[in-house]
This record gives C-alpha cells, sequence and structure tokens, in this order.
C-alpha cells in the first residue's frame, strides 16, 4: 500500500499551553525564558510577541528592554515532549502509529487511515480543526513521505495536500531548511545563494556529498521518497490488538459489555487459529475529554476461551467510566503463550487438579478480585526454621523440588511471629514445668524431647532454638521453643504453634 | 413377619430422605470416608460429601484440632487428585503439617482476602468449580440466606465445603449438613513411657440433617481415624488424677 503520512506543527506549542491554563494571557504578548549560559534567553514567544519581533533565542533582558509591557515567564525544561506526548496519545483516534517529532511536531503514519473519515481533505480538517478548537495552533500537511509532509507542513504556502508521487514539485519552491538540515550547512547554502531548493536540487551527488556530507544527501532522498525513513512510534503495534470504534460515544455498562465480546471474539478467534493463547490483556477506552481508561487482566494459563476472558473482563466493568463516552476500544495482549491444547476427557471430571483448565479459570476469577498476590500456594524449601521451610509456588505446574517430610512434628497451625511466654523450668535441658500464655496457666503433663534448630550460620549468626511439643492438663498441644541455651542471659521461651 | 416390617420401615426411611431432597452419596470404597462409627449418625450411615460441613472453633487450640481432624478428611477426599482451596482473612494454618495427615500440602490453593464478605464471594466461586476435593473456609458471620446460596452451589457440583466458624456467638440457623465441634483430649502413651502421644480429639456433631447428633473419641494413628476404646480411657482416668 502506498504510504501517507501526516506532519502536524505546533508553531506555538508552549506558549499555546500556557494561555490555554491562563486565559487572560491570550491578548498580552508574553515570552517563556530558560537559562542558558548564565543569562536568560527566549525559548517561546506568543504570536503577539512574534508579531512585535521577538524570535527564539534573543536575550531576555534586550526583549523586556524593547517591549514594555512584556509577560515574561519561566520555561520548564522538558515541557514540550510532555505537552507532544500526550497530544500523540490523543491523536491515537486517528490514527495507530503516532511519532513525536521533537521540538515542536508530530507525525502521523495515515496509510489507509484516510478513507475512513471520508477522504484526505475531510480528515485533515478533522483533526487541524480538533486540535486548533483545543486552543493550539497547528498546522498540517500529507504527503508520501515524512520529509515532505514537514516540509510542506512548516513551510508551504500552495496547498497541504501533496498528491502521491508529487513530493518533488512540492518542494522545489521552499527554502533549504524545510529539509531539517543542520545550521551550519543552511548558513553555508544561503551563503552560496541557495535560496530554494530548486536551486540546487539537480546538482551532481557527487560534488553535493563533497560538499555537504552524506546527512544532506541522506535528507533530500528521505523527503523524495528515494530513502526509508523510520519512525519511532509512540505505542509500538502490539502484535496481538483490535480496535473497535464506536460510531456514537457509549456510555452504558451494555455497551461498553458489547465492546469487550466483540473485540474479545476477534482476537480469540485469531489466537485459536495460530494455536496462542494470552496471559495478559489491557483493554483500552479513549473517552471523549481525551483520557483513557483501561483495564488490565491477567490468566494463570494461556486461554483463549471467549467466555472466560470476559468474565474476567467483567469483575472490571464497573471500574470503567465513561464520563462523556467512549468512543474507542482496543484490546492488546502484550504476553501471548502457547497453549497447550487440552486432552479429551473420556470420563465426567473424577477430580480436578492442579493442571485443570476450570481450576485455572476458577483462580483467575479469584484474582481478579482478590489480587494475583493473595493467591499462594507452597513448596517445601530446604531452611531449617520452620517459618523459612516453605517457599511460595511460582505457577501452579510448579512441581516441589524437595520432600515434605522432615521426619519431626510439625504443628498444625503456626503464629505468624513467635509470642513470648512466662515459663517454670526445672532442670536445664528439660521441658518446663508450667507456662503461662495469654494471662492462663498450662500445667504441662507430658512433653517430647527437644528439638534444636539451629540459625543458617551461613547466613546470619544468633541464638539457636530448641523446640519442645508438650501437651496440658487440657490434652492441648502446643510447640514452645526456648532462643538460646537454657544457662544464658538473653534466652527466652515461646510459643509459636499449636498441634492438632 | 416381624424382619419385613423392619425392612418397611427402613425403606420408608430412605425414600422419605430422598424426597426430601436428600442424595444419598455413593460410597464408592467400603468402609466409608474412615471415620469408622462416627459414620452412623449420617443419614444411610454415609459421610455426606458434597454438601457443607460446619466446624466450630473458637480457640486457636480447637482450630488446631479441627485443622487435624480436617486434614485427616481431606486425605480421603483428595485421593480421587483434586485439588483444595482455603480461604480465609487470617490464615495461621502450617501447610507442612498437612504432611503429617498423608496430604499433599502442595496441592492446596490458599487464597488470603481483605474482606469478610470477599471470603463469600470466593467460596461460592469455588463451590461452582466442579471437581475440587474440598473448599474451606474461615468465616466469622454468615447468614442464612448466604448459606443457601453456597448449598445450590454445591448442589450441582457436588463439591464438598467446610466453614470454619471462629465465633461462637454469632452461630445462627445454618443449611449447613452438620455442625462439628472438635476439642483436643489428652493424648496417652503406653505406660512409663515419656513424650506426647498420638492426637486424640472429642468430635461432638451438635447438628446432623437428618441424623443422630453424637460425641465420639478420635484418634489419628498411622494415617487412620481410629476409634477411642471408652474402657482403655476409664482404666487411665485414675493413673492421670495420680499425677
Amino acid at each position: 500500500m502506498q504510504s501517507r503520512f501526516l506532519s502536524l506543527w505546533f508553531r506555538h506549542l508552549t506558549t499555546d499551553w500556557v494561555t490555554i491554563r491562563q486565559p487572560e494571557l491570550k491578548d498580552v504578548p508574553f515570552i517563556l525564558v530558560a537559562s542558558e549560559r548564565n543569562h536568560m534567553v527566549v525559548t517561546a514567544a506568543n504570536s503577539l510577541a512574534e508579531a512585535q519581533g521577538i524570535t527564539v533565542g534573543m536575550a531576555a533582558a534586550d526583549v523586556k528592554a524593547a517591549i514594555p509591557g512584556l509577560q515574561v515567564f519561566d520555561a520548564q525544561p522538558g515541557q514540550s515532549a510532555k505537552i507532544l506526548k500526550q497530544a500523540g496519545e490523543w491523536c491515537i483516534r486517528y490514527s495507530p502509529l503516532i511519532s513525536v517529532d521533537l521540538p515542536q511536531g508530530l507525525i502521523l503514519d495515515i496509510s489507509g487511515c484516510a478513507h475512513l473519515w471520508g477522504g484526505e481533505r475531510a480528515y485533515l480538517k478533522e483533526i487541524v480543526n480538533r486540535i486548533r478548537s483545543k486552543g493550539y495552533d497547528v498546522r498540517g500537511a500529507m504527503a508520501d513521505t515524512v520529509g515532505t509532509a514537514w516540509a510542506v507542513a512548516r513551510f508551504g504556502r500552495i496547498k497541504p495536500i501533496i498528491e502521491p508521487g508529487d513530493q518533488a514539485n512540492a518542494l522545489l519552491p521552499l527554502p533549504p531548511a524545510a529539509l531539517r538540515l543542520e545550521p551550519l550547512i543552511l548558513e553555508r547554502l544561503q551563503k552560496l545563494g541557495f535560496y530554494t531548493i530548486k536551486s540546487f536540487i539537480n546538482l551532481k551527488r557527487s560534488a553535493v556529498r563533497r560538499r555537504f556530507g552524506d546527512n544532506f544527501l541522506l535528507r533530500l532522498d528521505q523527503a523524495l521518497g528515494n530513502e526509508n525513513e523510520p519512525l519511532q512510534v509512540l505505542h509500538p503495534a502490539e502484535p496481538y490488538n483490535e480496535r473497535l470504534p464506536c460510531l456514537e460515544p457509549v456510555r452504558t455498562a451494555t455497551a461498553i459489555e458489547l465492546g469487550i465480546k466483540t473485540l474479545l471474539s476477534n482476537l480469540c478467534k485469531r489466537l485459536q487459529a495460530e494455536g496462542k493463547g494470552l496471559r495478559t490483556a489491557v483493554l483500552k477506552c479513549y473517552r471523549l475529554d481525551g483520557k483513557i481508561v483501561d483495564a488490565t487482566i491477567g490468566t494463570n494459563r494461556a486461554s483463549h476461551n471467549i467466555n472466560h476472558l470476559f468474565k474476567l473482563f467483567e469483575l472490571k466493568i464497573p471500574l470503567i467510566e465513561p464520563d462523556l463516552g467512549i468512543e474507542l476500544f482496543t484490546l492488546e495482549a502484550p504476553k501471548v503463550e502457547e497453549v497447550s491444547p487440552d486432552q479429551e476427557i473420556l470420563w465426567s471430571p473424577e477430580g480436578c487438579g492442579l493442571a485443570d483448565t476450570s481450576l485455572a479459570e476458577l483462580l483467575d476469577r479469584l484474582a481478579n478480585k482478590v489480587g494475583a498476590g493473595n493467591i499462594r500456594r507452597y513448596l517445601p524449601q530446604e531452611r531449617y526454621w520452620p517459618e523459612q521451610s516453605i517457599k511460595k509456588a511460582g505457577s501452579l505446574a510448579e512441581k516441589p523440588t524437595t520432600t515434605w517430610r522432615t521426619g519431626r512434628p510439625r504443628p498444625s497451625l503456626l503464629l505468624p511471629r513467635p509470642e513470648k511466654i512466662e515459663v517454670t523450668a526445672l532442670l536445664p535441658d528439660n521441658p518446663p514445668m508450667l507456662f503461662i500464655y495469654k494471662g492462663e496457666r498450662h500445667t504441662i503433663k507430658k512433653a517430647d524431647d527437644a528439638e534444636r534448630i539451629e540459625r543458617e550460620w551461613w547466613l546470619d549468626t544468633g541464638p539457636h532454638r530448641d523446640y519442645y511439643v508438650v501437651e496440658d492438663h487440657e490434652g492441648r498441644r502446643y510447640w514452645l521453643f526456648r532462643s538460646g541455651h537454657y544457662s544464658d542471659e538473653g534466652s527466652q521461651w515461646y510459643i509459636h504453634g499449636f498441634f492438632a | 413377619m416381624q424382619e419385613t416390617q423392619k425392612d418397611m420401615i427402613n425403606r420408608l426411611q430412605k425414600d422419605i430422605l430422598r424426597w426430601q431432597g436428600f442424595v444419598p452419596p455413593v460410597a464408592d470404597k467400603p468402609g466409608g470416608i474412615g471415620l469408622g462409627p462416627l459414620e452412623s449418625a449420617f443419614p444411610n450411615g454415609v459421610f455426606p460429601v458434597g454438601n457443607i460441613h460446619e466446624m466450630v472453633c473458637p480457640t486457636p487450640e480447637q482450630a488446631a484440632a479441627t485443622s487435624g481432624l480436617m486434614s485427616g478428611l481431606l486425605a480421603f477426599l483428595m485421593q480421587k487428585g483434586g485439588a483444595c482451596l482455603w480461604i480465609s482473612t487470617t490464615r495461621k494454618l502450617f501447610p507442612p503439617s498437612l504432611d503429617d495427615f498423608e496430604v499433599q500440602p502442595d496441592r492446596l490453593i490458599f487464597i488470603d482476602v481483605q474482606r469478610e464478605k470477599d471470603v463469600l464471594w470466593a467460596m461460592e466461586e469455588a463451590l461452582k468449580c466442579e471437581g475440587l476435593a474440598a473448599v474451606i473456609a474461615e468465616v466469622r458471620e454468615i447468614s442464612f440466606a448466604q448459606s443457601r446460596r453456597l448449598q445450590l452451589a454445591v448442589e450441582s457440583s457436588k463439591v464438598t465445603g467446610f466453614l470454619l466458624r471462629n465465633d461462637p456467638r454469632k452461630l445462627g440457623t445454618t443449611t449447613c449438613v452438620a455442625r462439628w465441634q472438635i476439642t483436643p483430649l489428652p493424648s496417652t502413651v503406653e505406660e512409663e513411657l515419656p513424650g506426647v502421644g498420638f492426637p486424640r480429639w472429642q468430635v461432638e456433631l451438635l447438628r446432623v440433617r437428618n441424623g443422630n447428633p453424637g460425641s465420639w473419641k478420635l484418634e489419628w494413628v498411622d494415617g487412620h481415624f481410629v476409634p477411642v476404646d471408652e474402657d482403655i480411657m476409664m482404666n487411665e482416668l485414675p493413673e492421670r488424677k495420680a499425677i
């Protein structure tokens, strides 16, 4: 397909931005200044100030002296990049491929987009009018190449839409600055009397290269379309994404549901054909007021089941605020994996083990409500201390790398952290006689011998623990430990768990 | 003639149960679920799987005993390979302990939710998932309507649910098939031997739908529930007093 580009030029980007926020500045000449080599320099001037002869790069002090009543504001570094990025995201409604063109422009790859708005003229008019209605002074031009579109947007006088293949004619009357050249080369061209592109476009290439360097020819070729120009796109298109523009902005939950269903069925059909399934999906809703609301879902296993994925999104619908209305839905699948084909089930399901799809789908639903971090499965870990002897499993498929069996009894309930208890113990290495926990006395009737659990000396140092399984007079069984040796100064008794 | 009358009454009782909507679970293993004499408390003498059981455990000691008994039940329920979900807001269960009850701890999935009402939501969702071995939830309060929702969920999926109730003052009427209370009992060891014996519990069935509530003493020995012989208990009692 013939590629087409639209270049947008925001002539007073930063000053327009200030004016939108402070409407009282509309009829006042003002400039933005920034410090450069220890003196203040004009970085932007609004149209009224420009009309009085102020240009970017002049010293702020001179300008202030020359024009009384001139307002001066500090420029914020990186401001224009930020504004352009926002504007670019807003423009995604017109084309999926947008590139920020610093310092003052945007470039849209509009190949195959314009007919949706009824032709290029209507398309350009729509974009420019809508941006102007927001308060930005913008010029746009379309051409087959980025270079020509850029040049015509800034220097073109005749028409903004360059017909396919007509770049050379459009460029001929333009000044050399339209070719995006370095200031040094521009100066040299000026000295040599090359005031328009027409005057040097037919020179011998070898002669031009010798005098002006490779970059000069590259820019020329890019503008003419002999050389490809890669764009750095704002949102690189995900290989798996779907768009659904709405004829009318939608506001109801039912309409959002319908939108999600349509997008999902398109995406899943594609995934199914390729034998893939998605692990995460992002739904983005472009609202009328320029904001983007998004909802993200994740799955435990790659899935292309429309019903399941819809159920996950269903929980998010109440969180999507349509405000004035949503005009475009996009659905992206940033993480896609191969689907392991489900085995045909011959019998009715006897038990759904960890590998079962319905369990994975159940967990997805739960994870969407309570958060994936709150769903845990534990595997044994070869560490000494009981609270470290388990670790969280990364996925449902992860298998234990070691055995559970420790050979020693472990309590049914383990306190999150050991709690201090008062203890009466008669003999150093015997279990205690009685202990007081939460104000209650427990006389110990039976006890097992101590199990000493050391610290992992290669990780940290400190006292070891001597664990005792004890049973009190009512038959309640506890897990107590003494930290350190009996005779040690800092030894202390703790309760750590309850046995069945 | 006497025999036939007895048979008739038995048959009629079973019919009544069926008409009341009680579906006798198919005991695919002789010997039921391994609870021994306790199973006679349930209708038809079969432990009702695919239903919701309520466990009362106000103190941590009782909770530990309850999780012990329940782990024993899970060992039977999970034999077919199903997974198990444990939903709670404040979980203290220590997974490695399940290994002592012949349950693979890595087949349990723990869901820790922030709010009490999410517990019931999660439990209902989980109970709808066919093929799970069991779903366990720690709930403080549950209304009759909420318990009916859970009951409806299990009726189609045949998943066994356990509700752990840690606040005995909030116990109301529920649709649960049985209400259990498990308290730890002193274990016994062979004479003169030191140490703690096998876990032993007083298992009380406070309420059983269509069944006979009662109280039993059980012990967990080598992967099986063993009913405690009362005579031995009697013999031991004076000895314990002497200590």
